[in-house]
């Protein structure tokens, strides 16, 4: 009986926590609440996972009301392993926040941080799980606005800028997406996916399709952070609590890509018209300007979170690049990059909470020798910076690798070679960094303290514990790729 | 501090507090007539909240605290989704789909009835009480 139920509970769960935690108001209670909602979502996930793999789609209709009328939770092999990455990188984060929660928010807010981040989860998991168009603004309405209340608990006032700003593009992206999902609904007289799919290619009026398809593009690529929409994103991470910039890092902007992918190919179809514009005009010069133009900036940032926001909207770069092929090693590259690049830039954004739990800050040219300091971060900070770069034997690796060879499958030798000049300005921004931490002699007129001084334990062993798991999916990157490349299969055949 | 002086507004506090009874009954007979005619929660709890910011313009915010603290807002906020989530889980029990109001009585009638009614209750508690934080939020910072 639990069993057709996990969709639902997946996205319960933590709803449930939410109030719960806002009742019980002790902080660390608050934590504990969270933390087991968040397991038991990761477990539901992987349950769910299992049972796509063995029975194919699952379809649960909430409230009793089948398909058209009412709304579906779809699970498939393409949203299936991004409900078990949501739900496992936000559990590691959690488990991670305890300590530099306690010291950067103010006390008496923990319970309220908490439960924003359960009903961030639980709306980015429903924006997952979900597959009524509608229900999709519903969720991204839940988790940005939970998101915008997380960014604004950094200890900086500068946060309230950080997260006004975040509020007014976000809430302009919903609005289109909003806009495109009324068009839609006029045009075919639909909102659940599956049927909108099916009513698109002989709705009435194909401009109002086109208008639709324009306004929910462009939402989604705001809420992605895709290059030239991308300016919320660097102050929403430099200025938002460190464990949730590492949250969001690997998530929001993921779940939105993912959203964009259902509806270019799943609910607007491969076939459809304005799709060669929107691909090849729009798309990959944007993505191929925004990983150029993103590492360089990211090479001149001296604050380790800015650089790192810097480069995530060049990372996105190379999935929506993978996504722009549209063919099956394109969509597989994306796909694939999309898991990798969350592992890595969590990682990455939580070795440097470690640093700023010790020093207060992530001022790159003030952490001379750190690696004397805090060997562990740094060597954490270093191995998922060669993930980053694409060193084989890492994930980032994995993902490489497959972009180039679609880019070369396609004839796209330019953007493969443009893919490997980012990848060494990727080396030069990690390479700063690390000449700092481990050569440069301190010199500083108030050098860091001598002596060992690691991040408490509680932070270093969650990090560790996502290190491993993505070199284990780095080494074995056939497990990975397998997946995206059933997840495209099925983005490229449309529903079924 | 004191934002309106017992003295000057005589005329509206003792209208107000005629009021604000028939306001709190009119928020409860839209709350529990919308399942037949126009309302429900989300309206209901705007109305209910309507007379504890009229209570608060005319006898001051410090008063309106006190009777209504922050404390029963925030518990009122939680206890209202809980009571909707609750719903929902009470129907996954009895074997049928998240929010089937089908299973929660002997008959799907009844059920859909019941379920309509406690889930509109939910709405109603969370968005009175969201509400209010909303004015406490507003007027209590300059």
């Amino acid at each position: 009986m639990i069993a057709t139920q996990l969709p639902a509970l997946q996205i319960i769960i933590p709803l449930f926590a939410a109030p719960i935690i806002v009742l019980v108001r002790r902080s660390e209670l608050a934590w504990i609440i969270a933390v087991v909602a968040n397991l038991m979502c990761v477990l539901v996930a992987w349950k769910l996972l299992g049972l796509v793999n063995e029975q194919g789609i699952i379809r649960y209709s909430l409230g009793g009301w089948a398909a058209p009328t009412g709304i579906e939770y779809y699970v498939d092999s393409v949203n299936a392993p991004l409900l078990l990455l949501v739900a496992a990188i936000s559990a590691i984060v959690l488990l991670y926040a305890y300590h530099s929660v306690k010291k950067s928010v103010d006390s008496n807010k923990h319970y309220l941080f908490y439960a924003a981040w359960m009903l961030c989860l639980s709306g980015l998991l429903g924006m997952l799980i979900t597959g009524d168009a509608f229900n999709v603004f519903v969720f991204l309405e839940i988790s940005s606005l939970s998101t915008y209340m997380l960014i604004a608990f950094g200890s900086d006032r500068r946060a309230l800028t950080a997260s006004f700003r975040y509020l007014v593009l976000g809430s302009i992206g919903a609005s289109f997406i909003l806009i495109g999902i009324g068009f839609l609904y006029a045009a075919t007289g639909s909102l659940n996916m599956l049927d909108l799919a099916q009513r698109i290619p002989d709705a009435s009026s194909e401009r109002a399709i086109l208008v639709a398809f324009s306004f929910i593009s462009i939402g989604l690529m705001i809420k992605s952070a895709i290059f030239p929409l991308h300016a919320w994103l660097a102050n929403a991470y430099h200025h938002a609590p460190i464990t949730v910039t590492a949250f969001l890092a690997g998530t929001a902007t993921k779940v939105s890509l993912y959203v964009f992918l259902r509806f270019l190919f799943s609910v607007f179809g491969t076939q459809y018209n304005f799709e060669y514009l929107l691909f090849n005009v729009i798309l990959l010069p944007a993505a191929v300007l925004g990983f150029l133009i993103m590492s360089v900036v990211a090479v001149f940032q001296t604050d380790l979170r800015r650089m790192l926001a810097y480069s995530s909207v060049a990372q996105i770069g190379y999935i929506v690049a993978g996504i722009s092929l549209a063919t099956q090693a394109g969509l597989t590259a994306g796909y694939v990059h999309i898991i990798n690049h969350a592992m890595i830039k969590t990682a990455l954004f939580m070795s440097v909470g470690c640093i700023i739990y010790r020093l207060g800050h992530a001022h790159r040219p003030s952490l001379d020798n750190l690696i004397q300091t805090m060997p562990l971060t740094c060597a954490a900070f270093i191995i998922s910076g060669l993930s980053l770069i694409g060193v084989p034997l890492t994930v980032g690796f994995v993902s490489k690798f497959t972009l180039i060879g679609a880019a070369m499958e396609k004839g796209w030798w330019m953007m493969a070679a443009l893919v490997l000049v980012s990848s060494v300005l990727a080396i030069i921004y990690i390479g700063r960094v690390a000449d700092v931490m481990l050569f440069r002699k301190q010199r500083l007129p108030n050098p860091i303290p001598q002596g060992r001084n690691e991040a408490p334990l509680s932070m270093l062993v969650p990090m560790y514990g996502l290190i491993f798991m993505s070199l284990y999916l780095g080494v074995y990157g056939s497990k990975t790729l397998a997946v995206a490349s059933e997840a495209a299969t099925q983005l490229l055949g449309g529903f079924r | 501090m004191k934002l309106y002086p017992r003295q000057r507004h005589r005329v509206l506090q003792v209208i107000t507090k005629l009021i604000i009874p028939f306001v709190m009954l009119f928020a409860l007979y839209v709350q529990f007539h919308g399942d037949f005619g126009p309302g429900g929660g989300f309206q209901a709890g705007v109305i209910f909240a309507s007379a504890f910011i009229l209570h608060g313009l005319i006898f001051g915010l410090q008063h309106t605290r006190s009777v209504l603290t922050p404390t029963m807002l925030r518990v009122s906020m939680a206890v209202g989704v809980l009571l909707y989530l609750l719903t929902g889980v009470v129907s996954m029990l009895r074997g049928a789909e998240f929010l089937n109001y089908d299973v929660l009585l002997h008959d799907p009638i009844h059920g859909q009835h019941l379920g309509i009614f406690a889930v509109e209750l939910g709405v109603g508690i969370t968005v009175y009480a969201v509400i209010v934080s909303l004015f406490y939020g507003f007027a209590s910072k300059r």
